[in-house]
């Protein structure tokens, strides 16, 4: 079976052809570099993103903060629910942990902003 | 306080912080930057995405660790900048003195001097004035920068139920955003038969939400006279007209712009810069130097990028021509004009000065419409400078095209870059 | 019980109330909005008519004159911007220059003073921007522009100065005739007073049927018009008006006293009172007819566009008298030249409250008001003296009019200060630029939380509210 799909890797959106047999990505054309061929074998098996949102500080006012790694694309709202539940201590330094293993994804969520 | 300066940079944003970086660089220690919000980093504070940074720095960053990572630099230079500074406005006196005219709670208004002066102040959102939809103009119609703004650096929730008009970056970007916070996003309408936003965002902000997005279709109506009640969005032919009986009801309580971006360059036009009606930014040389000497312009006032990445690479090598230009003064030689041709919409820089060029040159450019196998032409006469093919070319990407000084060496006349359809 | 409840706060209602506050008597402004000038005042040319238009001998005639004359000194008084910037009719047919003359004869017989008839030529020697299609013109020295904000909230400030009550948010729901006045029932509770004055605009047919047996019909006539940006501002230096037909004067173009560009408006008879959409049909017509007065529009540089309700009665004059029920007053059909008559009938209710109130001078009616001062249009010196003093004004909040925090501060904390965002725009023009508040909305909404002791989030554009205060 043939896959069309865009790279969401960088700016350049390759578009990519994969070919899937038995559930497993065996080619992969199009992609102008290694990232696009992890991304379609990701995409097609099992789909991961980086999330970004705001969590509160103890201020009242919203610190930015990602995901340290990707996460399963299902356990997007998960994650950004479990981060709604922290209040972030100030100051906070870009780069702190906010939250550990954010809804037993295994992936920490980090502050991207220093504040306070 | 101190009142004078070799160069005074005009933004903290990226595109003002990587030219003081530059500057500082390439040896200038009595310059300033000058910058109106309370923090520097300009509007990738707000863009709390990730995205940013894949050329600079070569890993993925959301807009608020790009913008401190230069922050960071700003300072561990010694970089002097001001905040809440804001520029009224920029002249040029008979000694070639830039006077750049500030206000701020601790100078008050004060008229500072430089030598040289960099143009930093990046673009607005075309308002929903400038769309001309008609309807009524209740509360709940915001550009989409403005709701990220209020969303991102005030925790404010913005709407329950959305639609987006135009799919520029910032609008896919706020679709997914005000999906994560709770609200239901209804549709995307873009005006073109294409998307003026990036194709990953496209999957990653609507596909992944379900997001539908409606090419070739407008909002004709606003409902709701104090509150946002609903829009109605229609189909638009090959000229953009609405088709009438092809109106449809979203109720909505969120209403979100997000069609375009225009340099804000009042305070250039005040100093008297020529300003190019394509790119809305100013005409400037292979320096980056506007038509006033001494007064260079970079990032986003310049022309609208893509990618933060160009806005520094661009802004770092206005730095430098700026210090170049304090300590040299003004180049000598003739310049070449460069004109956009067939499918290409505007080119930065328009004219080209090859005493100025050290080692390269970037020729930057946006196509025109989507254009499939084509050859990307750069020619002076007969003589071809450049030619590339290209897969496929639009109009959300700028393009960036480096050529080497001795490519240029026999080019007398004008320069012309174009797309030529590419035998299959 | 108050003397007298003037109900409606726009041009008209505190042009009013502050004729009646010279006088010994407790005056109360019942207002359905949050803020003053929030109907028909709010979105219309802004223009101070010579007078040459009206009927010989009606009282839109007589009143718009005199108000005409009143402009620039109460101007100077409560300080609201004004500026003599002339006007011409336009005539693009030979055929309809004795129409020309016939204006300028009304204008004669209405007391104009400085009128002129030039040919199409000399119209376009003063303003180079007109068509070649233009056959000649009245030009009419006396005409000006106001900005109807400043004009309507300077007659409310002075005359809240001077002991008038306000209550706003308050839409009034019916009244009863009682032994020695009225009761009226407001969505804020309970209000009584001996005599009432009916100026709600487009309502007054409403409101006059709570009390009067005697039909009354107010039309709203829509009118949509497109606001330039200020580089598009200096196109055309006097308001350029066609010939008038008898919906009215027919799409115009003008400067406005901030230095935009101001082009409409359409005239459209609606049924819906609270119809102020614009429409493309509205807009392109705008377009098309602003066209034929002045050369080379830039329709690129709109900022925004809107509709405002002119109340047009069925007399074709203003509507100014007791009405069958003594006591209840009423302002209605306040169609242009209202702008420029409010004043006028404010004095000539005065004369008509006269046959039921005894009227006393105050000995220390307060004849002069301060508004917020406009940072912009200072000297550095005074720009310098005043950040020294409150660093706020040090604080630029909106960059495209550059209106400083100070400004801003100052709308919101004085009394019947602005408690929406239009409010703050209305008073200091932080929003009324070329990014229709785009950059500033967050900041002045942070400012306008921080007064109301409220979230950002709650903050309004416009509208009623619901936790209002008495003011005073």
């Amino acid at each position: 079976m043939t896959k069309e799909l865009i790279c969401i890797n960088c700016p350049m959106g390759c578009a990519l052809t994969a070919e899937v047999e038995n559930g497993k990505v065996i080619s992969v054309t199009g992609n102008t570099c290694k990232r696009g061929e992890i991304y379609a074998q990701n995409e097609l098996t099992a789909p991961v993103r980086v999330v970004t949102t705001t969590a509160m500080a103890q201020n009242g006012k919203p610190v930015p903060v990602k995901t340290k790694d990707t996460i399963p694309k299902e356990k997007i709202f998960e994650v950004v629910a479990a981060i709604k539940g922290v209040t972030v201590p100030l100051p906070v330094k870009m780069g702190d942990t906010i939250l550990k293993n954010a809804a037993d994804t295994g992936v920490d969520i980090i502050a991207a902003r220093s504040m306070g | 306080m101190k009142t004078s300066y070799e160069l005074i940079i005009i933004g903290g944003g990226p595109a003002g912080m990587a030219a003081a970086i530059a500057a500082k660089e390439a040896g200038c220690d009595d310059l300033v930057i000058l910058e109106r919000d309370n923090v520097l980093g300009g509007i990738l504070n707000q863009c709390i995405h990730n995205g940013f940074g894949l050329h600079t720095f070569n890993e993925e960053l959301t807009g608020p660790e790009y913008a401190e990572r230069y922050a960071d630099k700003v300072r561990a230079l010694d970089i002097p900048y001001e905040l809440g500074t804001m520029v009224l406005d920029v002249t040029k006196d008979d000694n070639n003195d830039k006077n750049v005219t500030v206000i701020s709670p601790e100078r008050g208004a004060v008229t500072l001097k430089a030598k040289a002066v960099i143009l930093a102040m990046g673009c607005r959102e075309r308002p929903r004035g400038a769309l001309n939809i008609p309807g009524f103009r209740p509360q709940g119609v915001y550009t989409a920068g403005t709701a990220q703004k209020l969303v991102n650096l005030e925790g404010v929730k913005v709407g329950k139920e959305v639609v987006i008009l135009g799919s520029g970056d910032i609008g896919l970007i706020m679709a997914r955003r005000m999906t994560l916070e709770g609200a239901k996003v209804k549709a995307v309408a873009e005006l073109m038969p294409y998307s003026s936003g990036l194709k990953r965002n496209i999957v990653q902000c609507l596909d992944d939400y379900g997001i539908p997005l409606l090419l070739s279709h407008t909002v004709v109506d606003i409902k709701g006279k104090e509150k946002l009640e609903g829009v109605y969005i229609a189909q638009v032919d090959e000229k953009n007209t609405p088709v009438a009986g092809t109106e449809e009801y979203y109720p909505c309580d969120t209403l979100l712009l997000s069609c375009g971006l225009l340099p804000e360059n009042e305070l250039s036009i005040g100093a008297g810069v020529s300003i190019d009606p394509r790119t809305n930014g100013a005409f400037v040389n292979e320096s980056l130097e506007t038509s006033i000497e001494g007064v260079f312009s970079c990032g986003n006032v310049l022309h609208v990028h893509d990618l933060v990445d160009f806005v520094s690479e661009e802004s770092a090598r206005a730095g430098a021509n700026a210090v170049r230009y304090i300590r040299n003064g003004e180049a000598s030689g003739e310049s070449i004009n460069v004109t956009p041709g067939n499918g290409v919409r505007y080119t930065v820089p328009c004219k080209i000065n090859k005493e100025s060029i050290t080692d390269s040159v970037h020729i930057r450019f946006r196509v025109t419409g989507v254009y499939k196998d084509t050859n990307i032409v750069i020619k002076s006469g007969d003589n071809e400078i450049l030619r590339r093919k290209s897969r496929i070319l639009v109009p959300s990407e700028m393009l960036d095209i480096i050529i080497k000084k001795e490519k240029l060496e026999n080019i007398t006349t004008d320069i012309n870059v174009c797309l030529e359809e590419a035998a299959k | 019980m108050y003397d007298v409840v003037v109900i409606g706060a726009g041009a008209v209602g505190c042009a009013c109330a502050r004729e009646l506050s010279k006088y010994r008597l407790s005056v109360c402004v019942v207002e359905k909005e949050s803020d003053v000038c929030e109907g028909t005042s709010k979105a219309n040319s802004a223009i101070v008519h010579a007078g040459f238009d009206a009927k010989p001998g009606t009282l839109k005639a007589r009143l718009n004159v005199r108000g005409s004359e009143m402009m620039q000194e109460l101007s100077e008084k409560l300080d609201f911007a004004y500026k003599r910037n002339e006007a011409m009719v336009l005539c693009f047919d030979k055929a309809d220059i004795p129409a020309l003359d016939e204006l300028l004869e009304k204008g004669h017989k209405n007391g104009v003073k400085e009128l002129e008839i030039v040919s199409g030529d000399k119209a376009r020697e003063l303003e180079g921007a007109l068509t070649d299609q233009v056959e000649a013109a009245l030009v009419a020295h006396t005409s000006a522009i106001v900005c109807p904000f400043e004009m309507t909230i300077a007659f409310a400030e002075n005359a809240y100065a001077n002991g008038v009550e306000f209550m706003l948010s308050a839409e009034v729901k019916s009244i009863d005739k009682t032994e020695n006045g009225f009761k009226i029932k407001t969505s804020r509770g309970e209000v009584a007073a001996k005599l009432i004055i009916n100026c709600a605009g487009v309502y007054a047919d409403k409101i006059h049927g709570m009390v009067s047996k005697t039909p009354m019909k107010i039309i709203p006539r829509k009118g949509e018009y497109m606001l330039l940006d200020k580089a598009a501002g200096g196109l055309v230096s006097r308001t350029i008006f066609q010939l008038p037909t008898k919906m009215g004067k027919g799409i115009l173009v003008s400067p406005t006293v901030h230095g935009n560009l101001l082009a409409g408006p359409t005239a459209e008879n609606i049924d819906d009172k609270e119809n102020t959409a614009t429409t493309s049909a509205g807009l392109n017509d705008v377009r098309n007819k602003g066209a034929l007065s002045v050369k080379n529009i830039p329709w690129n540089k709109v900022i925004t566009s809107f509709t405002g309700l002119r109340a047009v009665g069925e007399s074709g004059d203003f509507m100014i008298e007791e009405s069958d029920i003594a006591g209840f007053f009423d302002c209605a059909g306040i169609e242009s030249p209202g702008l420029t008559s409010a004043p006028a009938i404010g004095e000539y209710v005065c004369e008509l409250v006269k046959s039921r109130l005894e009227l006393t001078p105050k000995d220390n009616f307060i004849d002069t008001r301060k508004g917020v001062i406009h940072f912009a249009s200072l000297t550095r010196e005074q720009q310098n003296e005043l950040i020294n003093k409150e660093p706020a004004y040090g604080r630029i909040v909106c960059r495209c009019e550059t209106v400083t925090e100070g400004e801003i501060l100052d709308a919101i904390n004085r009394p019947l200060g602005a408690k929406t965002l239009d409010g703050v725009k209305r008073r200091t023009r932080a929003g009324m630029g070329r990014c229709q508040a785009g950059f500033c909305s967050p900041a002045t909404m942070a400012l306008l939380a921080d007064k109301l002791g409220c979230g950002i989030g709650d903050i309004k554009k416009t509208g009623s509210l619901e936790s209002e205060v008495y003011a005073k």
